[in-house]
């Protein structure tokens, strides 16, 4: 049987972690993530897990480094200012490849910005923000029930190519309440982790973790071995949602709570005979590129809506490659788009030629 | 025949890569042997730092984790929670220690961390050409301090030993040199002291280990050893800082 309940975004993130098996978190207190900190604080000493409160997030994600370089399924969580500080241990995770599951609530920025909800770390989470030339896969849930499969997800991806994994989420979705229905099992990737460094037991070679490779060749062949691994993810892990799409006169994209706004534009829209589709990208690493390829043509416009300045626009006109014309909407500081702005749009779009 | 001295077996036969005279590779042979000694190759996980050592994972036949500049506690910390029965070690110098991982090593200590630090305080940036570290001595010229470092601009060389000996976590605390065969002997002794403790589950361990850096310092190995003697001996005083085990 399994279970239903109603519970908070942020704990529904420690839960379903700890249902994938975590047993270690490492974290440095921020709003609007705190509760999974709370949660994970209480669980892991109940279960004889591992919670250690590091004293910042530069030593959280370093902390996170080492436990992940033992094989063990590991887990951090923060927002923007926090993952700002991990960007430096994230660089040395992706070049070390470990696995690992970092947890980003979004809060408005740049600086110290403010606590309301936002989805202004797309850049430096897509995009890199570390050093170097690595892709984090990254899982944008739009609901409280996705947030929970995902973060399971998120660690048998994680495991499985030995790379660090990004749950994305704004602050909406941490602090939601909303119903999640747990399963009695969870599908766990077992895999096997003969790299880890947990001591020799003076039966084989030691194990080394490293991120540096001082050599021109010998590091270029790590960074391509590192790139065969992201066009492998690329081909084998994309996650859209595609909604509407066919014969669309307008097609949104938003990812996230923001797409759960763009569904009921559409329900409005169709009362005024606008056919308007969605396309939600679940990863937004790897970018689900074929459906923007598919539907290119298809609308009058495109139109992104994102809660920031205006980030994964970005990736949707590449996709979209001059195809078609791409408008953009988008709300700051914490600011929502509103359903009336974005029909406004739609309609401007769909009186187009 | 029978052989008196060899390479310890938690030493990879490699060479090392180190100047001609630097300590650094009297202090790795140190750590080994102890390693040897207790029995713990196969259970130990040490953890290189960022500095001339960055590449000693290739040297200790343990189990290795390299970590950014200075985050090694931290790693470190991530393990050894993860291997509870284990033997985790942090090798760092005093920039990558007592700079830019001042919160890690600070914190780590504070938290009771079961790992041992062996602190290579050689005081200056060996790696990146000379620079001022946090040790370096009021009046020594580095690369950055061009004139001699002077309080009124550059502050005072930072004793690490006194500093976190402070904290409860901390259990040994212990400063050594590697200037004569003596000292080199106290080292060691005080290197086993800090993984015996670490195997009893005391707490955090840290022993600092006065070195060289002949290269940098612009001297020759001999003259190197009498400038560490005249020059840091008197600013950073051999001795135990703290012993849980002898209160
Ligand atoms: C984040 C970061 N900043 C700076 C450096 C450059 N860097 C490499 S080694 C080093 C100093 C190391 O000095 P120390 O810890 O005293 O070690 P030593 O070489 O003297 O043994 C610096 C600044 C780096 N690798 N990473
Ligand atoms: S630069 Fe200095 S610390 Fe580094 S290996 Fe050479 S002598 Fe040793
Ligand atoms: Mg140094």
């Amino acid at each position: 049987m399994s279970e239903k309940l109603l519970m908070k975004g942020n704990e529904v993130i420690a839960e379903a972690a700890l249902r994938a098996g975590c047993r270690h978190y490492f974290g440095y207190p921020i709003t609007p993530q705190t509760e999974v900190a709370h949660y994970m604080a209480k669980k892991m000493e109940q279960i004889g897990g591992v919670f250690v409160q590091a004293e910042s997030e530069v030593a959280a994600i370093n902390m996170v480094y080492g436990a992940a370089s033992t094989g063990k399924r590991v887990m951090t969580s923060s927002s923007s200012p926090g993952i700002s500080l991990k960007q430096e241990g994230i660089s040395y995770s992706a070049c070390a490849e470990l696995p690992m599951v970092i947890v980003d609530v979004v809060r408005c920025g740049p600086g110290l910005g403010g606590i309301l909800p936002a989805q202004c770390d797309y850049f430096q989470i897509v995009k890199g923000g570390g050093h170097g030339d690595y892709n984090l896969v990254v899982f944008a849930p739009s609901s409280i029930q996705e947030l929970y499969e995902l973060v399971v997800h998120a660690f048998n991806v994680a495991d499985q190519y030995r790379n660090p994994v990004v749950i994305l989420g704004d602050g909406y979705l941490g602090q939601m309440m909303e119903a999640v229905e747990f399963k009695d099992e969870e599908v766990i990737n077992k895999v096997e982790k003969p790299w880890a460094t947990v001591g020799t037991n003076m039966e084989r070679e030691h194990n080394v973790i490293t991120s540096i490779y001082i050599e021109a060749d010998v590091l270029e062949a790590h960074n391509n071995k590192l790139q065969a691994k992201y066009r492998a993810i690329e081909a084998n892990e994309t996650m859209v949602e595609e909604f509407n799409c066919e014969g669309a006169d307008v097609i949104v994209t938003a990812y996230g709570t923001v797409a759960r706004i763009v569904k009921n534009v559409i329900k409005d829209a169709a009362k005024e005979g606008i056919k308007v589709g969605l396309i939600r990208p679940i990863t937004l690493w790897p970018f689900p590129k074929a459906s923007f390829e598919k539907y290119a043509e298809t609308p009058k416009g495109f139109l992104c809506v994102e809660m920031s300045a205006g980030q994964m626009v970005e990736d949707v006109r590449l996709a979209i490659n001059g195809k078609n014309s791409v408008d953009f909407h988008g709300r700051t500081g914490g600011n929502v788009p509103s359903q009336k702005d974005i029909m406004a749009i739609v309609r401007e779009i769909a009186a187009r030629k | 025949m029978s052989i008196v001295f060899d390479r310890p077996h938690a030493l990879v036969d490699k060479p090392l890569h180190y100047c001609p005279g630097c300590t650094h590779g009297i202090i790795h042979r140190l750590v080994a042997e102890v390693i040897d000694e207790l029995g713990i190759e196969g259970k130990t996980v040490g953890v290189s730092p960022v500095g001339c050592t960055y590449n000693n994972y290739e040297y200790f036949n343990c189990d290795m984790v390299q970590a950014a500049h200075g985050r090694a506690p931290a790693v470190a910390t991530g393990i050894r929670r993860s291997l509870p029965d284990n033997v985790v070690f942090t090798y760092q110098g005093d920039g990558d220690l007592a700079a830019i991982g001042t919160a890690e090593i600070v914190h780590a200590a504070t938290r009771g961390e079961r790992i041992t630090t062996i602190f290579v305080n050689n005081a200056i940036y060996g790696m990146t050409s000379g620079q001022m570290a946090p040790t370096t001595l009021v009046g020594q010229v580095s690369t950055t301090t061009p004139f001699g470092r002077k309080p009124e601009l550059h502050g005072y060389p930072v004793k690490v030993c006194e500093l976190l000996s402070t904290l409860e976590g901390a259990v040994y605390i212990e400063r050594v040199a590697v200037n004569n065969v003596q000292n080199i002997k106290k080292a060691k002794a005080a290197i086993k002291k800090a993984f015996e403790l670490q195997l009893a589950g005391k707490g955090f361990t840290l022993v600092e280990v006065l070195s060289t850096c002949p290269t940098n310092w612009g001297m020759n190995p001999v003259k190197s050893i009498k400038w560490l003697e005249e020059n840091m001996m008197p600013h950073y005083k051999l001795g135990v800082y703290k012993d849980i085990s002898a209160e």
